[in-house]
């Protein structure tokens, strides 16, 4: 179980609460974490990274265990404590614009 | 007794006006979307509780919402707006080629007959259309297939499709705008597209008379004359007599043709309303007095309406898609501002009175006449 915590805008879209869970088949990746939160939020598709080049949407952060991992690739595993659901992974809007 | 429902869409949030048709109390429903960016928000005519809303952020994207009854509750719809084939590129500021990309929706024009039928015009410039209430959204690829696609050009808001229009007597054909690429019409529902900007003078442009590139604001229509257009252009108040064939500036004397809304009146083909605005990089209205112009000829003549719209200090901007006019035996009509007013006049412009005040930038007005 991997738990996810949405930006307030993303949670009224999702109708969720701030932390949600989600689960990931194999490794636990940016990539695959924000495929299993699109599926079972269908709302949030296109909302966090572009639906056709499925990037990041530039004032869309991710963070993890104190760490940005906003650039890193999106295959790569994430940490053992997100993996294991100790640790959530932070979907942070950035602080911008007016 | 009849009831407007007046649909405001605002860089913070959507809001829903009623009044009862007298128009003197009025009911303020909002926030709702409370911190997005509601470029467009309207009602379909075939089912007034069908409401399209367009909210994005530069932060999330595009999202599509839907009510289907009248503003109470919405439901999320698709947001995929994928351009047919491969997108291509149109000219940058600079005049270099620029691939095509989404950015937001401006306009959502819902069909005149089916509920689940709507236009989409977005930017990069483009029209989507969706046949099952906004589950799918496909685009209408004729248009940017149109050999001109390549030189189209970004105005200062983006290369957005603002205006479209359908005509009430002709399912086939529909008008459409595009800043700054001029205004477009097809004949066969979409399939197919010819530039209609014969008679638009642009000084701005290499060659001003050219067939693409004007940066039309808006374009009005009268349903009992759809050959009959108003369009406000970057400068210049324009109409047609030949659904676009060619064209004749009106402006007449208007204390400035730069403006962007214009609209006409419910029960009188040939009164136009415009706000002018001083000027292209002055968007505030002249003498700090903010005048709606009335034309009861189609044009040329214009008399300004200012009783109860504030005549000093007044330095907002009308946006082009933020006036509009209601149905009722005396026509209403509507307008918002960037200071976050709304005004309406029940008299067809004679009188007006805000609204609210206070709301967030306005950047569009609708307006529903409820039996």
């Amino acid at each position: 179980m991997i738990r996810v915590v949405l930006p307030a805008h993303l949670r009224a879209l999702a109708k969720s609460d701030s932390e949600v869970q989600v689960e990931v088949e194999g490794r636990a990746t940016i990539a695959s974490v924000l495929d299993a939160l699109e599926a079972k939020y269908p709302t949030l598709q296109g909302t966090i990274r572009d639906h056709v080049t499925r990037q990041r949407r530039p004032f869309v952060r991710f963070f993890a265990c104190e760490e940005d991992w906003s650039h890193e690739p999106t295959d790569k595993a994430l940490p053992e404590a997100v993996t294991n659901g100790s640790e959530p992974l932070l979907l942070v809007g950035a602080i911008a614009g007016g | 007794m009849s009831q407007v429902r007046v649909l405001v869409g605002t860089k913070k949030g959507a809001f829903v006006l009623s009044a009862d048709g007298k128009r003197e109390k009025w009911e303020v429903s909002g926030p709702h979307f409370g911190g997005w960016e509601i470029y467009h928000m309207k009602g379909s005519p075939a089912d007034p509780n069908r409401l399209y809303a367009s909210q994005s952020s530069g932060w999330f994207g595009q999202v599509i919402q839907r009510s289907n009854d009248g503003g109470k509750t919405w439901e999320t719809m698709d947001n995929k707006f994928v351009y047919d084939g491969v997108p291509g590129t149109h000219q940058w500021y600079d005049g270099t080629a620029h691939p095509w990309e989404f950015k937001r929706v401006w306009h959502l024009e819902p069909s005149l007959t089916d509920p689940d039928t709507v236009y989409a015009g977005v930017e990069d410039a483009a029209i989507f259309r969706t046949a099952d209430g906004g589950k799918s959204w496909q685009e209408l690829p004729g248009l940017r297939a149109h050999g001109s696609g390549p030189h189209w050009q970004p105005g200062a808001g983006g290369m957005c499709l603002h205006t479209i229009i359908l005509d009430p007597g002709n399912p086939q054909r529909m008008y459409i705008a595009i800043s700054a690429a001029g205004a477009f019409r097809t004949d066969d529902g979409g399939a197919t597209w010819q530039p209609i900007n014969k008679g638009l003078v642009s000084n701005m442009m290499p060659d001003p008379k050219a067939e693409v590139g004007h940066c039309v604001h808006h374009v009005a229509m009268h349903r009992s004359r759809p050959d009959v257009l108003f369009m406000q252009k970057h400068w210049d108040v324009m109409r047609s007599d030949n659904a676009g064939d060619s064209w004749r500036e009106v402006s007449g004397n208007l204390p400035t043709d730069f403006g962007f809304a214009i609209d006409v009146h419910a029960h009188e083909p040939e009164t136009v309303f415009v706000v002018p605005i001083k000027s292209d990089s002055e968007h505030y209205p002249p003498e700090g007095k903010l005048r709606v112009f009335r034309s009861r000829t189609g044009g040329e003549e214009w008399e300004p309406l200012t009783n109860g719209l504030p005549q000093h200090d007044c330095y907002v901007n009308v946006l082009r898609d933020a006036m509009a006019v209601d149905s009722l035996d005396s026509c209403g009509v509507y307008f918002g501002t960037t200071g976050g007013q709304v005004y309406a006049s029940p008299n067809g412009g004679d009188t007006w009175a805000p609204i609210v005040r206070d709301l967030p930038s306005v950047l569009s007005v609708e307006v529903q006449t409820l039996p």
